[in-house]
């Protein structure tokens, strides 16, 4: 009797093994956040549009946000199966390239525009956009109109923030406050936390939480408005412009050492910065494209808030006290 | 009497599953230790590990002392009403809690408790400002009372209707008022049972995971179970974790040694049978306090309930159940679930028929004593050591070895049979006993032993509770996000993991309709254990 339940027990346990092991085709992995590969998202169009042209499986793996992006290939380390990380974002990439996980593309970005200039033999950027606060008109009347605002503004007025450990526009958030108020960030965070309804892990619980209604402001980006002026046809989401200026928010790709088919990865990061990828962008990522696209954006993106004034850290710094500042985040959230 | 064979066949089984168990939890707890314990020591008290570990109390005090003041009365108002209408549909509403799995619930009270929910928008018509919040504190405790008070209404009606009919045929002849009853008659039985209730609960609202995953808001509303989850998941930072799991494991220690020290509360041969008649409480005053108390806590439950229903069947029921992510998941949480079941069942046998082996020897000498207690031990282990800890340092442990997630299904299912192995114990441990104080002298005289005992004599009594605990096992596996959460990903997809993740993107329809096929699941399974029990418990 014991030995038929432990062989029953092994045979179903090695059943639910057998159904992770797939037949392995000419297939491309890249790792990428949630809301890009989710239905409204570039993920599924990007996908087809690449397929056509490699004759191979693009495959995504979606997780939290940018930042689990990260750990997940820390965790994984050289047996990652991804080929590409998709999601980064310009803050990270010191980190990035010191788990020594990532390879240079070897491929000509002189096409990529985006603020900064930025360009590194290991990352490209294939958006951007600005952080901010977006709200809802119908229920804030009286928006921040600078961090300073935010941060000591009514604490019942609530907003949805994005975890630093694991999403960008969390960390984004972090560097930020860390930007404007530096060694006073810790008193900053302790007085924004109590307008903060809660944190979720990524952007897309954050922001399903503000279209639901369960809140009136959450972190996001200036580009967000035009998601509803486009596919809603409504003002009613605006993004508050803050007068200290706006943290910026590159988006990255690389090439994974460990790959087993470099050529393809190679493919994929030139199609990225081709039209075909980047004319999806706008309008499903609803961020600011990185290079030429095809056709103008549509008018809603001309109305958006644009930022008087830019901030981006360097990545190395970010490195070097990324952890202490997380810290610090963690202390002054926790009080009671 | 057992014979020397039976004797020896039982000790080794059991001496087996101790070892077996106590590897599992020693690998993951050498693996905690001794991955740089020299940092996770200078890291065991910080400010934040501090605050995190008061929180945790808390949090744990308040939904303690809410689950029982809110359990009172509607205990006392279904014990003083045996015959209110509805009544064992009440009390069997109060032990759907315990079945449906966290998650659902909570989404259910987030459905309800939630800015848009009802609750919100009627204080609003009522011109309240500002509205209950189902994130932080506040969210936690409505949950934790949700899960909680039910539980704890089930033991005090059980404890009051085992008082004796004459007492209140005496208190009414005395012309007790309702104070005085109270006093003399319903609070000590009350009082008896109280602190055992206490310790559980809080015990239950000290580990909670899934609850404050979803609900907490962020660092200020953090248990030491998420913040665990957490410096894995979100840092990848073992000293953290091996910091934090110290504490938890410090924490869980003192908790159940306080709770050692009272008696265990009990809701066998509880209300669903018997009911006393009742003379007290037939004025107004005293009716209308009892349907208010019972309306309420109803209402209180039925609302979530009725939410996961309808936002559930708004959801398009036929393409999730035709969606190959659904069968994916359903898949392998079944396979999980069923291998958890399957080894809860066959640990329990083993550890019950050595405990019955050594208690069988005439004169026990100080090992035999030793091994009967370390076994009755084993089956606890895991309420000492949580999911989320074991997981953590299996997850040290395998790490040198390649992708964790490979081990992922294998480590989930014996996690899960650890979980279930108390419960599975309980249920088991009366039943076998009866079963042989019936029936062994008549093997004995028959001759017979080994298979054909188990198949004449054994399988067909046994084989209801057998069936109980492996649906109870299976639905605490199915319904479970806590072991999953460490490993999920892409390869590993529970239902509940399902769930969580749709949640965490747009697709929230998705994740309504898969919470009522799940919750429906698990309320099956454990319904289908419930009743087993009563029928054996009568029979």
């Amino acid at each position: 009797m014991r030995r038929l339940i432990l062989s029953i027990v092994t045979a179903a346990a090695a059943l639910s093994f057998s159904t992770t092991v797939q037949a392995r085709e000419k297939t491309l992995t890249v790792y990428t956040y949630e809301s890009f590969i989710s239905d409204w998202g570039p993920g599924p169009k990007v996908k087809e549009a690449f397929e056509k042209t490699c004759a191979c499986r693009l495959n995504f793996v979606g997780v939290a946000d940018g930042v689990a992006l990260l750990t997940r290939l820390k965790l994984e380390g050289e047996k990652t199966d991804a080929d590409i990380a998709l999601g980064l974002d310009t803050n990270l990439i010191s980190e990035a390239k010191a788990t020594g996980l990532f390879g240079p593309h070897g491929l000509d970005t002189s096409a990529v525009k985006v603020p900064g200039n930025y360009s590194d033999d290991t990352f490209i950027p294939y958006d951007y956009g600005h952080f901010a606060v977006v709200y809802d008109t119908q229920t804030v009347k009286n928006p921040p109109r600078s961090l300073k605002d935010l941060v000591e503004g009514d604490p019942s007025q609530k907003i949805v923030i994005e975890d630093p450990r694991t999403s960008t526009p969390g960390l984004g958030l972090l560097l930020w406050v860390r930007s404007v108020y530096d060694d006073k960030a810790p008193e900053a965070w302790a007085k924004l936390r109590k307008r903060v309804l809660t944190v979720t892990p990524g952007w897309s619980e954050a922001y399903g939480l503000f279209t639901k209604g369960e809140v009136p402001m959450v972190f996001s980006y200036t580009t967000s408005p035009a998601y509803h002026m486009v596919e809603e046809k409504t003002d009613r989401y605006q993004a508050a412009a803050f007068s200290e200026g706006h943290y910026i928010h590159i988006e990255v790709a690389g090439l994974l050492k460990g790959s087993h088919d470099k050529d393809m990865a190679r493919q994929f990061l030139k199609f990225m910065v081709s039209p075909a990828f980047q004319d999806i962008i706008p309008t499903t990522n609803w961020m600011m494209p990185a290079t030429k696209t095809s056709a103008p954006l549509p008018d809603a993106f001309g109305k958006l808030v644009q930022p008087k004034n830019t901030f981006l850290m360097g990545a190395d710094e970010v490195a070097k006290n990324r952890q202490a500042w997380i810290d610090e985040w963690l202390n002054a959230m926790s009080l009671n | 009497m057992l014979t020397k064979i039976e004797r020896r066949r039982g000790i080794a089984l059991g001496l087996t599953s101790l070892v077996g168990i106590a590897l599992f939890v020693g690998i993951a707890a050498f693996a905690l230790l001794s991955w740089d314990a020299g940092q996770a020591q200078n890291r065991l008290l910080t400010a934040y590990n501090w605050r995190i570990l008061q929180f945790t109390l808390w949090q744990a005090t308040l939904s303690t002392l809410l689950s029982i003041t809110f359990a009172l009365p509607v205990a006392l108002a279904l014990g003083r009403r045996p015959a209110f209408p509805g009544r064992i549909w009440i009390v069997r509403l109060m032990a759907l809690p315990m079945g449906l799995p966290v998650l659902i619930g909570a989404l259910g009270l987030i459905g309800i408790w939630g800015r848009q929910g009802v609750v919100n928008s009627l204080l609003l018509n009522l011109g309240v400002e500002q509205p209950v919040s189902i994130y932080g504190l506040s969210g936690i405790l409505i949950a934790h009372v949700f899960f909680n008070m039910p539980l704890a209404a089930r033991l005090l009606l059980a404890a009051l209707e085992r008082l004796p009919a004459e007492y209140w045929l005496l208190s009414s002849s005395l012309g007790m008022k309702p104070f005085s009853v109270f006093r003399f008659v319903e609070w000590p039985a009350a009082r008896r049972v109280i602190p055992g209730i206490a310790g559980l609960i809080f015990m239950l609202c000290a580990t909670s995971f899934t609850l404050v995953l979803v609900l907490g808001g962020g660092p200020a509303a953090t248990t030491l179970e998420v913040a665990i989850y957490q410096s894995l998941r979100f840092d990848f930072d073992p000293s953290r974790a091996i910091a934090l799991s110290l504490l938890q494991i410090g924490i869980t220690a003192v908790i159940l040694a306080a709770i050692s020290r009272f008696p265990a509360p009990d809701d066998t041969d509880s209300s669903l049978g018997r009911t006393n008649r009742r003379f007290d409480g037939r004025n107004w005053k005293a009716k209308l306090w009892d349907v208010a108390a019972i309306l309420l806590a109803t209402v209180f439950l039925i609302l979530p309930l009725t939410s996961i229903l309808l936002a559930g069947a708004k959801a398009d029921l036929w393409k999730l159940l035709m969606s190959s992510a659904f069968h994916r998941a359903a898949w392998t949480s079944f396979a999980i679930a069923l291998s958890a079941g399957l080894l809860a069942v066959a640990t329990s046998l083993a550890i019950i028929s050595a405990r019955r082996a050594l208690a069988d020897i005439r004169h026990p000498g100080r090992p035999a004593k030793i091994l009967s207690s370390a076994l009755a031990a084993t089956a606890s282990l895991v309420l000492l050591v949580p999911p989320v800890v074991l997981g953590t340092g299996w997850f040290l442990a395998l790490r040198p070895f390649g992708d964790v997630a490979r081990f992922a299904p294998v480590l989930v299912a014996i996690i899960n049979m650890l979980m279930a192995l108390p419960f599975v114990i309980r249920i088991l441990a009366p039943a076998i006993e009866t079963h042989r104080r019936r029936t062994s002298r008549l093997s004995a005289s028959l001759g017979l032993s080994g298979l054909p005992q188990l198949l004449r004599i054994d399988l067909p009594v046994l084989a209801k509770p057998l069936l109980t605990a492996l649906s109870f096992a299976m639905a605490l596996s199915l319904g479970d996000l806590g072991a999953v959460a460490l490993f999920g990903s892409g390869e590993l997809t529970t239902l509940p993991w399902l769930v969580y993740s749709q949640l965490s993107s747009y697709r929230t329809n998705d994740a309504d309709g898969l919470a009522l096929l799940l919750g429906a699941i698990c309320l099956g399974l454990t319904m289908l254990g419930t009743a087993g029990q009563r029928r054996a418990g009568h029979g």
